[in-house]
């Protein structure tokens, strides 16, 4: 058992022992269950940094959405030197680190795909190095261009169709969260020797592929550490020891996460749960008088400033799927533990409290795990942030715990992983509605109107039969999955060849756990499509050449969104099916298979290449997001669409049920006391049914519309709202989506 | 008792129903709107209630069963409110649906203009049981008046204060609420008398201003029904202040 000086104060063993972070938090944190009045305010440094960003963030709005760009330096974790957000500054900044050598300039990342990131050059007006593409297509590979040499004619069709889509075939596929802790804990050098033990553990001398893998993994791992502490070192920083007050721990956590960000570019790049760990640190500092509040929560603030300033190089079209510049940057707060104790600390109250300090952002992506045993006045607290800043999302820790332990962190959106012990493939979604028509159309695509499925046989009645639309869909559903997870194999057999995230695997357990998510797309229409079929009369109009392209629905149905159960079972149906489908194929690396409800704001690209739908739903016209109900069928106002959300089962899709709803004010209550207590009772009678995630947004319809006719005012700069597993500046979505958001029901009163 | 079968198959006439209901009674409510409604109201934003023949016909029982699923986010001050329309036009039906909600504990309320209230015996008893049932009454108090109340929803209100007389007097707590159309019903006089008739009475709990809004007009249009107030706009917040303090609003406040 080794022994730091920097641990002095901490109890438990076995954390010492070996590489264990959760052993680490049960054993020295405190739960905090007093309200949020011992806060404090933003420093005069936060409030100069703070001010200098904003007025960056101005710039790269006016230059169109990107500030800065690299167009000759591939970012690796040591090719560039120290930036800070203003030079002049640079002392004023109690963590440091950025990106690239400037703020907000986004890195050239080309090992996801060189035409991307060279196409994300050219579009914001940048000319790219010709040597780089000469470097990756002709001396080297990138993830792109092995996928694309290995996909069947299958596979293009389908992606083209968009019956699959938003796959990581382009880019990093993220959703791989570090265990960043581990860098502050244990310092490098104890993280090296743990994995140098691994690699001398791996295998017995027999060269399978599997253990040949292994070994190039871990010295690949072994290496990015080593480069980790050469980052640190450029900035002045000795990470090879552990972290020894909570400013360094919050530093040494911040440098493990920049050497993610640093080296891929995946769609989602997320913190992890961070909070409760550091308020170890900062309750040690803060008992031994080296600390105060408001240097406390300065630490945080500026932690957190950090992950407000994570930028990717896209190209439009990935833009188009995830709108407003999302990375991702997930972190969590609260929680319960396995023992009963909650989890909330001082230090979930301080990252909440980073939005009033610094005013609302979309980022990070602050996760509110949340459970009704959890102290009432972090319950309040949290709600009034909500009512205050629409930034944050909840998400059930009753349901997740039995599943991810306590020590489990958001990856991407909403799905759980085991901090430090599991990794996600990410799978993007298949879009369930589309495959409905494909088999009402025998494959064929009602937009292409070419043969993209099997040329299974068509259904010819002029009025749609429950049970033949059924037999059709499933065998459709069989080929779809099929074909899905296929794609998603190849995709990260090449992503783990080309573009293999040796940092972040580096703070991740070498036995590690693999999920395979994969995703459903145009759920409640699919749902809603299904009653109209089975409960009132669905009439096809065909085009000349028999296909069908339109849709007339004679007489009632329920709809999914009421709490009526004919149309709920449907879709609990429809959800055991696909899962159900999914795991019958082989996954890649013995990962096991989940899948999600869950669209982010590719509901409205997803909705314009899928035609009409037997529900009533026009050609191109958006779906409805995520487990959402569709646009205009809740008829019982917010809670009965709740309770219809609730009824899926979160064990049949591990990778999240994303639902998003705004309130209007007025109808959350007269005042503010009322509607913070209003609030916690709402979602407390929605997690105490089983539900998963919740998107709270609360403002009214009006406001939206005048941010978009005036998104110039001042008071629109950071106007935050949550959309499907994210939460984005207003002003930076498309027109589109913006308009989208608007259609979407705004519960108000009666 | 005997199973009443013509009691429990008695049918209520629902126009629609709203499982988030925050404003129409303590905390979380799921609220039941239903059809029918004998005052005119020049300003009624639901004019499509006014139909005694229109809505769906639901029984107690099936109602109770959909309402119930949702008692998860009441916790210990939501429940179920019933308005309208005029509720007390369908009081059999409330007071059987209501005898289904006291027998699982949930807290009822109805909201009400009172103007179905008669001070006759036979009434009143079936009121009283009704009252046993329910936990506040929200009464909808549109114009002190006589004849103002009149000319604006078409009845006059003598017997509207002698119900909220009979509340007070039977210990039954009550909220009231005044909607608030500038020129139209914020005379100083008539607000000042109704706040000392208020203030005799005992068991007011809460006293509300609303504020008219225009947004039930798209609905007189489509009705055919030609709409007086084209000219009324919603009161400014300084007028809505006025108002509460010419009601005193500050003195109730349970």
């Amino acid at each position: 058992m080794v022994n730091f000086t920097q641990w002095e104060g901490f109890e438990g063993r076995l954390w010492q022992e070996e590489v264990n972070i959760r052993d680490f938090i049960q054993k020295n944190y405190q739960s905090y269950d007093g309200d949020e009045s011992f806060l404090a305010g933003p420093t005069e440094a936060t409030d100069k940094l703070w001010g200098e960003l904003q007025k960056l963030q101005k710039e790269e709005r006016a230059k169109g959405g990107v500030l800065d760009m690299d167009t000759s330096i591939v970012s690796t974790l040591t090719s560039h030197k120290p930036g800070y957000i203003n030079e002049d500054m640079k002392d004023l900044e109690k963590v440091v680190g950025l990106q690239t050598d400037k703020p907000l300039k986004r890195a050239f990342m080309p090992f996801g795909g060189i035409r991307m990131a060279e196409q994300a050059c050219t579009t914001y007006g940048y000319t790219p190095d010709p040597e780089l593409h000469k470097i990756f297509t002709e001396y080297s590979r990138t993830h792109s261009d092995a996928v694309f040499s290995a996909y069947t004619p299958e596979m293009k069709k389908c992606r083209h169709a968009h019956i699959v889509t938003g796959l990581p075939d382009t880019y990093g596929r993220g959703r791989i969260v570090g265990d960043y802790r581990r860098v502050a804990l244990y310092g490098i050098d104890f993280l090296v020797e743990s994995k140098k033990k691994d690699f001398d553990n791996c295998g017995d001398g027999t060269m399978t592929v599997e253990v040949v893998r292994q070994r190039e993994e871990i010295a690949m791992q072994i290496k990015a550490l080593k480069e980790l502490k050469l980052m640190a070192e450029s900035y002045g920083y000795d990470i090879s020891k552990p972290a020894q007050n909570a400013k360094e721990a919050v530093q040494w956590l911040y440098f493990g996460y920049l050497g993610a960000i640093k080296t891929q570019n995946g769609a989602a790049m997320s913190v992890g749960r961070i909070s409760t760990f550091l308020d170890i640190y900062i309750q040690r500092d803060l008992d031994n008088g080296t600390l105060t509040e408001s240097e406390a929560q300065e630490l945080i603030d500026h932690l957190v400033m950090k992950f407000r300033m994570v930028k990717f190089a896209r190209i439009p079209s990935y833009n188009q799927l995830f709108s407003g510049d999302p990375v991702w940057a997930t972190l969590e707060v609260a929680g319960i533990g396995m023992d009963g104790r909650s989890m909330v600390t001082k230090n979930d109250f301080r990252f909440l409290h980073t939005l009033e300090n610094m005013g609302p952002s979309p980022e990070p992506n602050l996760t509110i795990l949340y459970s009704s045993k959890l102290p009432e006045t972090f319950k309040k607290y949290a709600a009034h942030i909500s009512i205050e800043t629409s930034s944050v999302q909840y998400e059930n820790d009753d349901v997740m715990k039995p599943v991810w332990g306590d020590d489990y962190s958001i990856c991407c959106c909403v799905s759980a992983t085991q901090t430090g012990k599991e990794i996600q493939f990410f799978g993007a979604r298949a879009n369930l509605a589309k495959c409905l028509l494909y088999a009402i159309n025998g494959g064929v695509d009602e937009k292409e109107l070419e043969q993209v499925g099997p040329k299974y046989a068509p259904i010819t009645s002029e009025y749609l039969d429950y049970d033949e639309v059924i037999d059709k869909y499933l065998v459709m559903m069989d080929w779809l999955t099929g074909v899905y997870v296929n794609v998603l194999n190849l995709i990260h057999i090449m992503h783990d060849k080309y573009y293999y995230e040796a940092e972040e695997m580096a703070l991740i357990d070498t036995d590690v756990r693999r999920s395979f998510a994969t995703g459903i797309a145009g759920f409640s229409h699919v749902v809603d499509s299904l009653c109209a079929i089975k409960y009132a009369k669905v009439k096809t109009i065909r085009n000349q050449d028999g296909i069908v392209v339109d849709y007339e629905v004679e007489g009632d149905f329920p709809r999914y969104g009421n709490d009526d159960d004919r149309a709920d079972e449907m879709a609990v149906w429809l959800l055991r099916t696909f899962i159900d489908k999914v795991k019958k194929h082989h996954t890649y690396r013995d990962s096991e298979p989940s899948t999600s409800i869950l669209t982010i704001t590719s509901n409205v690209v997803y909705g314009e290449a899928t035609g009409s739908t037997p529900d009533g739903r026009k050609a191109g016209a958006p779906f409805a997001p995520g487990a959402n109900p569709s646009y205009g069928a809740e008829q019982n106002g917010l809670l009965s669409s709740l309770n219809s959300v609730a009824k899926l089962p979160y064990t049949w899709a591990l990778d999240g049920i994303s639902n998003t709803q705004t309130i209007s004010p007025d109808a959350l209550g007269h005042d503010k006391a009322e509607r913070v207590t209003n609030l916690v009772q709402v979602m407390d009678g929605y997690f105490d049914q089983g539900a998963h995630h919740l998107n709270v947004n609360v403002f009214g319809t009006e406001k939206l519309i005048d941010c978009m006719e005036h998104p110039e005012k001042e008071e629109y700069a950071n106007f935050t709202i949550r959309v499907s597993g994210y939460a984005v500046k207003f002003i930076n979505l498309t027109k589109k989506q913006q308009l989208d958001v608007i259609a979407r029901t705004c519960h108000k009163a009666m | 008792m005997a199973y009443d079968y013509e009691q429990n198959s008695i049918k209520g006439n629902v126009h629609s129903l709203e499982s988030f209901g925050l404003v129409d009674g303590p905390g979380v409510r799921y609220v039941v709107f239903l059809q029918g409604c004998a005052l005119r109201c020049k300003y009624c934003h639901n004019p499509e209630t006014w139909a005694a023949d229109n809505g769906s016909q639901w029984t107690a029982q099936k109602l109770f069963d959909k309402v119930y699923r949702f008692k998860n986010y009441w916790k210990d001050n939501g429940g179920i409110t019933v308005s309208g329309g005029e509720p007390l036009l369908q009081i059999d039906f409330v007071t059987e649906f209501f005898r289904l909600a006291k027998a699982k504990k949930v807290n009822t309320a109805i909201d009400t203009a009172g103007q179905p209230f008669r001070n006759d015996e036979k009434w009143l008893e079936k009121f009283k049981k009704l009252m046993d049932l329910t936990d506040l009454v929200i009464l909808d108090f549109k114009e002190w008046d006589n004849e103002k109340h009149r000319s604006l929803t078409g009845m006059g209100n003598d017997n509207i204060k002698a119900m909220a007389q009979w509340l007070s007097d039977n210990g039954k707590d009550m909220w009231i609420r005044h909607v608030l159309v500038p020129g139209l019903t914020d005379g100083e006089d008539d607000l000042k008398s109704m706040s000392e008739f208020i203030s005799t009475l005992k068991t007011v709990k809460k006293v509300e201003v609303l504020p008219y809004h225009a947004f039930g007009v798209p609905k007189w249009e489509k009705l055919g029904i030609p709409y007086e107030l084209t000219d009324s706009v919603s009161p400014t917040d300084e007028e809505k202040k006025r108002a509460e303090e010419l009601l005193n609003v500050n003195a109730y406040n349970g």
